[in-house]
């Protein structure tokens, strides 16, 4: 059989690994978060898979992105290190800023991945910065600012639309609407309905996808960093999207509806949804995507089992990485 | 070759150098070309006091006017300056840092801790500071206290064209984010300048005046209301001398440090608000550390706890005088042991 997806089969199981490396890192940073092995905030990616995975398809190394409080999956999908993001998360030493940033501030600029930030609409700005080095260098990179539908209400994610704008900048401006602000519902705090909208109140294009269909965004993604590539610049991509947990770990969500969770695991799992549309389609089967969920759990329980066994920084650490003047 | 220009011009010239040395540098702010996208004269301003005239003719697109969005264009010169330039950002005036003060303190200054070393953000942030002007409470402020306070920022704040020039090239070569602090009352005045490139390290005071009897610790105009009283303190056989700090962060203390176990009393002069400012943190590390050096009480001279007023008569009364710093050091040299 054909395949007719716009990938090949070597590419689509890089991206079911990619996705299901996320889903099961989050997973296991659930239970071990429950169990009081994880330090501080803990925001999980679980359920938005495809959105990072299948913009992050369209990127380089060169290229780079400022994520949210949410940023594994950014990582994950922009190449981060597994071992060095979980050691990160437990504070220990080898982690990707060495125990001093966590899950918040989680960041591989050597990836492009310019840190998870625990400051909503932060990376928006420097995401213009980054697309105006690019600009600079002219060697076709673009710089990609994710906001979750709640930061989409900051100054800083508004200025940095128009600022991209004036400025022709080979930046990206992508919504996460995952339909929740923390506890706050998106259609109350967002005063308009459609992005493509706000989009265009600041005269660039806007594009609403499903976030829980890989394709739909792959696709969308495709368009909008082929454009700034080639210097067409700025684009706002929407992805809705669903939230398998909470606001952070601890969130009892009480604000959803009865049953909610159950209906977005069971119809609106972007992983499922994949799964689903490549089996159909006979390009991968069954098996082989089974295959790939065995060597994600090996790989995630490697991960665990490494940053558990990692030294902790000590009281020489606390004092390198910034200037102490005393 | 020396020759005497402006702090302006320092500045200025310091910008050139660097720019024409590495391509890296680029320069953004509100108006610092002036007239972008306008039908008439380009580079209209050079900056709303005429600080980057002529750069544009000389760099073009390196330097970028922007739109009046602090946050926004702040964190772009950060976010640059995280992915290989050199940006330096002109924010006008200091007290606009409210605007963006998250892309400084929570962003540029804690990339390089947060990301355990492996990130440098070597942004420079030129602001206008200080009082003089008549330009009342929101465009006067001297908020370099802000910014000392926070782990990861250089402040800078210099009182001399020489001193301008050496410490902004040096800023701008510097890997940390740098907050330097330009005192407008002060852009006009002239002093000796080489016309080649120099720096000055980050965190060297220069003793401007040597004296026996009494330390002055100040920075940016107060140097220069000091040494007003120290030539009338000296027709009274008073020898003041003065430590102009130059750099706030990192701050040398053991040249203060030296100059109090030398002259035994302390005066510290600060245009900054009087609580928690550079003056209380200089006398809590001299009470530390040189405690059995002090043989009289320290003294201080700010502004009054108030807002900069805008008339020129309350003005004048807030901003302290040589005939203030005076007093204080007579009061520190009859006071105490003998």
């Amino acid at each position: 059989m054909t395949n007719p997806f716009p990938l090949s089969k070597e590419e689509l199981l890089e991206c079911y690994r990619t996705m299901r490396t996320i889903r099961e890192f989050e997973e296991r940073l659930h239970v071990d978060f429950s169990r009081g092995d994880i330090p501080g905030f803990v925001h999980l990616y679980a359920g938005e898979e495809a959105a990072a995975t299948g913009i992050m398809k369209h990127l380089n190394s060169g290229d780079r992105i400022a994520s949210t409080h949410r940023g594994h999956g950014h990582c994950i999908s922009k190449g981060v290190d597994v071992v060095a993001m979980m050691k990160e998360i437990y504070g220990k030493k080898g982690g990707t800023g060495n125990g001093k940033g966590g899950s918040m501030h989680i960041a591989d600029l050597s990836m492009g991945m310019m840190g998870a930030n625990g400051i909503l609409g932060a990376g928006a700005p420097l995401i213009c910065g980054a697309a105006l080095a690019a600009k600079f260098r002219n060697q076709g990179e673009v710089a990609i600012s994710f906001v979750g539908d709640g930061a989409s209400n900051q100054g800083t994610f508004l200025e940095s639309l128009n600022l991209a704008a004036v400025w022709n900048l080979p930046a990206l401006f992508v919504v996460e609407n995952n339909g929740y602000a923390e506890s706050t519902a998106r259609d109350y705090a967002t005063a308009v309905d459609s992005y493509v909208d706000r989009a265009a109140g600041f005269g660039m294009p806007g594009i609403t996808v499903d976030g829980t269909d890989f394709f739909a965004v792959y696709e969308a993604a495709g368009e909008i960093v082929q454009r700034a590539r080639e210097g067409g610049g700025p684009s706002l991509l929407e992805c809705k999207m669903v939230r398998f947990y909470g606001h952070f770990e601890g969130d009892a969500q009480t604000y959803r509806a009865t049953g909610e969770l159950d209906d977005i695991r069971a119809n609106h799992d972007c992983l499922k949804k994949f799964g689903a549309q490549v089996s159909a389609a006979g390009v991968i089967s069954a098996a082989e995507l089974q295959a790939i969920d065995q060597q994600v759990l090996a790989a995630i329980e490697n991960a665990v089992k490494e940053a558990k066994a990692a030294p902790l920084p000590t009281l020489a650490d606390l004092t390198t990485d910034v200037y102490v003047s005393y | 070759m020396s020759r005497k220009i402006s702090i302006k011009q320092a500045i200025n010239e310091a910008l050139d150098q660097e720019m024409a040395r590495d391509p890296a540098v680029i320069c953004m702010g509100e108006d610092i070309v002036g007239g972008t996208g306008a039908d008439g004269e380009k580079d209209a301003w050079g900056g709303v006091l005429g600080v980057t005239k002529g750069l544009y003719a000389k760099y073009g697109d390196r330097l970028m006017d922007t739109p009046l969005s602090e946050s926004a264009y702040i964190g772009a010169a950060i976010g640059a300056a995280a992915c290989g330039m050199r940006p330096v950002a002109e924010l006008m005036f200091i007290d606009f840092m409210g605007v963006c003060f998250d892309q400084i303190y929570n962003q540029a200054a804690k990339f390089r801790y947060m990301f355990g070393g492996k990130a440098e953000t070597p942004v420079v942030i030129r602001a206008m500071v200080g009082a003089g002007f008549r330009a009342a409470a929101q465009h006067s402020q001297m908020l370099t206290p802000l910014f000392t306070h926070i782990p990861g920022l250089k402040v800078v704040c210099p009182s001399t064209p020489y001193d301008t020039k050496g410490l902004l090239i040096q800023a701008i070569r510097d890997n940390d984010p740098v907050i330097f602090c330009e005192h407008k009352a002060l852009y006009g005045i002239e002093g000796e300048v080489p016309e080649g490139s120099y720096t000055i390290p980050l965190g060297e005071a220069n003793v401007v005046r040597e004296g026996k009897h009494c330390s002055i610790v100040t920075y940016g105009l107060m140097v220069h209301r000091s040494l007003e009283a120290a030539a009338t303190l000296a027709k009274e056989g008073v020898e003041v001398e003065i430590v102009d700090l130059r750099s706030l962060s990192p701050l040398d203390m053991d040249t203060v440090l030296d100059s109090v176990t030398k002259t035994s009393r302390l005066v510290c002069v600060d245009e900054a608000s009087p609580r928690c400012n550079i003056a209380t943190d200089i006398s809590a590390q001299v009470a530390m550390n040189a405690f059995s050096a002090l043989k009289a009480q320290i003294e201080m001279v700010t502004p009054p706890h108030t807002p900069v007023p805008f008339s020129p008569a309350l003005e004048d009364l807030y901003i302290p005088s040589a005939a203030q710093i005076a007093a204080a050091v007579r009061k520190t040299v009859k006071g105490g042991k003998a």
